[in-house]
């Protein structure tokens, strides 16, 4: 069932400022260069870095598109690099030493990867793409030597990979969604975003390059999704190709149509693919962000999925990636503007354009909240627009790290989506001082305690999060509690505590800075807990027990009865061990 | 091969595994490739002698905004495509030729030959600058349409071409070409289906 389109904007949502900071910023005026460019931090420590392998790179350009780094995944302690050039996978079990351990060259872009169990999926989108990974291009234009679409590669042996499945898309594939089903062990699903243009029927059968409105024979207006049996890969196939952006009527150019939204607004692309999809098989929904909108999907059945919501914003010039609230009750979309080629984060740059749109979600329903931007000026040398990120599991907040391209990594709070603010960053300088060389980061997430970010000519970075008076020791402490097996960014797991002190603290914490509990009760829930946790067995027990019935009554007065209430359940928990 | 089982190509055609990295280049650019770059040139170039004309001859704020917008994309790409040419060490068309050689050429005089796909003959360009109000409107519409269909197909010519399009960056520049064009196309005949369906208001 198709709900009409809720372009709902709520007049009053506000960014976190009205221009950005141009002064009294350390990483205004970091020297450029390759290697050596200035860097500055705050709240980041830079604990880990890795330069590209030297066969990934053209000595001569540092920014050949060839060769650029892009998104990452993770397993185990391995973080799988993927690229236009092929990919890395990167042992961390140190995480100050990244070692190299696999590297295979696999050209034909983006090359976003995710993986699953011995199976690893990789994204093609370029007419160079070969069926065979060979560098050399395809000169034919129709040749069945090309391969465009999704990769599927056997990684028992994770020194040898192993190509056992390619499945040929219309469009390529620009991005890829791993999408599992709750209810089915034995597939998987592959949602491809296709961007490129719309190769030649006689090379794929049933292609067609339509571009008319009304033309449904067209390879545009779709997503792809290929199903895979996880213990036969080889029959990987396409099982749908879902018209999403259809109305009600059936027309399946059914959303934004491209353009302006009137005078001063941004110009937004039209709506004919997706560039991002992010699922969140815990809520059987899954965020698009398609070019011109904002979506919403009911993915329960993966391989039908279903739109119930779409939005606009008249801010936004490209719908790019989209991020969850781990409750669900917030969604996060990222717009790049100017492709992530230009400088975007300029001082003359409006804040509202280029940046994430944060929208309340209850139900089918988005309302715009606020705007989050890099909140310090970039240069005209450094390509700069919201990128991909991941939430830091912070109990109680909201909280995520964010690749700016050369902006950097920024860490901010959206708990209060009408006003987030900035925690922490990491930056460096731009590339060159003359002109724009296409760099930065193109990826920053949290896996398993640690920020990894994926620096699209200089390598792979690992950063640790520091405290401050913004973020207490306590609340990373909880969020290096949480541990992933598996960590694909566009497939978001719910996050889920252990019951832990440090959880409770990190609460306690939360109602100290905000104010959410009277002083005096502070001090002494905090000395409670202490006591209790030098306790054993029964006594512990009801001393936690008896500590959760006090903070129940406390909630009644207190500033922020929620977090209390939050803070009484991780007592509870505690109390159940 | 039959195509639909090309989907589901397995092992045998396509099994690979890991070798050690080899220091491989990327496909070379070939001369089609920079004839692109360099004919698209003058192409956006023209697109901008159209725009230019919109201020004076219509109010129409979504021709207004659709302009602008032509102006912006164009003007970045053109600096895009100089960019590659230059880095490659090829010649670097100057757009303000093209501008200045149409403008001067006396109408009747058409160079046709020597445009791109698409591209305004001087007569065209002569009949646009003419033409006020809603006539400018629809006919600015009807010559921004083929001028983009011009470029769709170049870029289905470069694609098209054996070698071609197989460096990453201009396959990059072609898909976004190829996207963006397409999109304005399906807003201007949009628009221009409006504009036909209502009368033509009074002229000044």
């Amino acid at each position: 069932m198709l709900v009409a389109l809720s372009a709902v904007l709520t007049r009053t949502a506000s960014a976190q400022g009205d221009s950005a900071i141009t002064s009294n910023d350390p990483r205004i005026g970091l020297h450029a260069g390759l290697e050596n460019a200035g860097e500055a931090a705050r709240n980041l420590v830079l604990i880990g870095h890795v330069d590209r392998p030297q066969n990934f790179g053209n000595p001569q350009n540092p920014a050949d598109f060839g060769f650029l780094n892009a998104d990452l995944a993770f397993m185990g302690n391995y973080v799988y690099q993927g690229g236009f050039n092929g990919f890395q996978i990167w042992d961390v079990s140190n995480p100050n030493s990244p070692k190299l351990r696999t590297s295979m060259v696999c050209p034909g872009g983006q090359g976003d990867l995710s993986v699953y169990k011995n199976l690893m999926f990789m994204s093609v989108e370029e007419t160079r793409g070969r069926l065979d990974c060979g560098a050399q291009g395809v000169s034919d234009t129709v040749s069945a030597e090309r391969f465009r679409g999704i990769r599927i590669f056997d990684m028992t042996d994770v020194d040898h990979p192993k190509q056992v499945a390619d499945v040929q898309t219309c469009r390529g594939s620009h991005t890829h969604t791993l999408v599992t089903d709750p209810n089915d062990q034995a597939n998987v699903y592959i949602y491809v975003s296709g961007t490129g243009p719309v190769r030649s029927g006689s090379e794929l059968a049933g292609c067609a390059r339509g571009a008319s409105l009304s033309d449904t024979t067209t390879s545009l207006f779709r997503i792809d999704i290929i199903k895979v049996p996880v213990a036969a890969p080889q029959n990987a196939r396409i099982v749908n190709s879902p018209r999403i952006f259809a109305d009600s009527a059936g027309a399946i150019a059914g959303l934004w149509k491209g353009g302006a939204h009137g005078t001063g607004t941004q110009t937004t692309a039209q709506t004919n693919m997706c560039h991002d999809i992010t699922v969140y098989t815990a809520m059987g929904l899954a965020a698009g962000a398609c070019s011109g909108n904002g979506i919403l999907l009911d993915i329960k059945d993966p391989a039908n999925p279903k739109r119930i919501a779409a939005v606009i914003d008249p801010n936004f010039a490209y719908w790019h990636s989209a991020t969850f609230n781990n409750e669900g009750t917030k969604v996060l979309f990222t717009d790049e503007w100017g492709g992530g080629m230009a400088p975007r984060c300029r001082a003359t740059d409006k804040m509202t354009w280029g940046a994430d749109a944060i929208f309340y979600r209850a139900g089918n329903n988005l309302n715009l909240a606020g705007y989050y931007k890099l909140p310090v000026a970039q240069t005209e040398q450094e390509n700069c627009v919201a990128h991909n990120g991941s939430l830091i599991p912070i109990p109680g907040r909201d909280i995520m790290a964010q690749a700016w391209y050369q902006g950097g990594v920024s860490v901010f709070d959206f708990t209060d989506p009408s006003h987030p603010k900035e925690i922490a960053f990491f930056d460096r300088g731009p590339m060159d001082s003359t002109k724009l060389m296409l760099g930065g980061d193109w990826a920053a997430y949290w896996y398993n305690g640690h920020l990894y970010a994926s620096e699209i000519d200089r390598g792979l970075d690992v950063l640790d999060l520091k405290p401050s008076d913004q973020l207490s020791q306590n609340e990373i402490d909880a969020a290096k509690l949480i541990h992933f097996d598996v960590f694909n960014p566009q497939n978001q797991p719910k996050l889920v505590w252990p019951a832990s002190f440090v959880v409770a603290r990190a609460y306690l914490d939360q109602l100290v800075r905000g104010n959410g509990i009277a002083s005096a009760r502070s001090t002494a829930i905090a000395r409670d807990l202490n006591r209790a946790e030098k306790l054993k067995g029964a006594s512990e027990r009801a001393a936690l027990n008896q500590l959760a019935a006090r903070l129940d009554q406390d909630s009644r007065t207190a500033a922020d009865p929620s977090r209390v209430e939050a803070l009484a359940a991780s007592v509870r928990d505690l109390a159940k061990r | 091969m039959n195509r639909l089982l090309r989907q589901i190509v397995m092992c045998g055609l396509s099994c690979i595994t890991a070798r050690a990295a080899s220091a491989q280049q990327a496909p070379h650019y070939t001369a089609a490739d920079v004839r692109f770059m360099q004919g698209m040139i003058g192409h956006h170039a023209q697109a901008l002698v159209m725009t230019a004309l919109i201020p004076e001859r219509t109010t129409r704020a979504d021709i207004r905004a659709l302009g602008q917008r032509i102006e912006v994309s164009q003007k970045d790409e053109i600096k895009m495509m100089q960019q590659w040419l230059r880095d490659r060490g090829q010649s670097v068309p100057n757009p303000d030729a093209q501008h200045e050689h149409q403008m001067m050429n006396m109408p009747g005089m058409t160079t046709s030959d020597t445009l791109m796909p698409g591209m305004l003959t001087t007569d065209q360009l002569a009949e646009l600058a003419k033409a006020r109000g809603t006539d400018f409107e629809k006919l600015f519409l009807k010559d921004m349409i083929q001028h983009h269909e011009g470029a769709l197909s170049m870029v289905a010519t470069l694609l098209g071409t054996t070698g071609s399009g197989q460096e990453p960056e201009v396959f990059r520049f072609a898909a976004e070409v190829d996207t963006d064009q397409r999109a304005e196309i399906a807003r201007m005949s949009a628009l221009l289906d409006r504009l036909g369906n209502t009368a033509s208001p009074p002229q000044p």
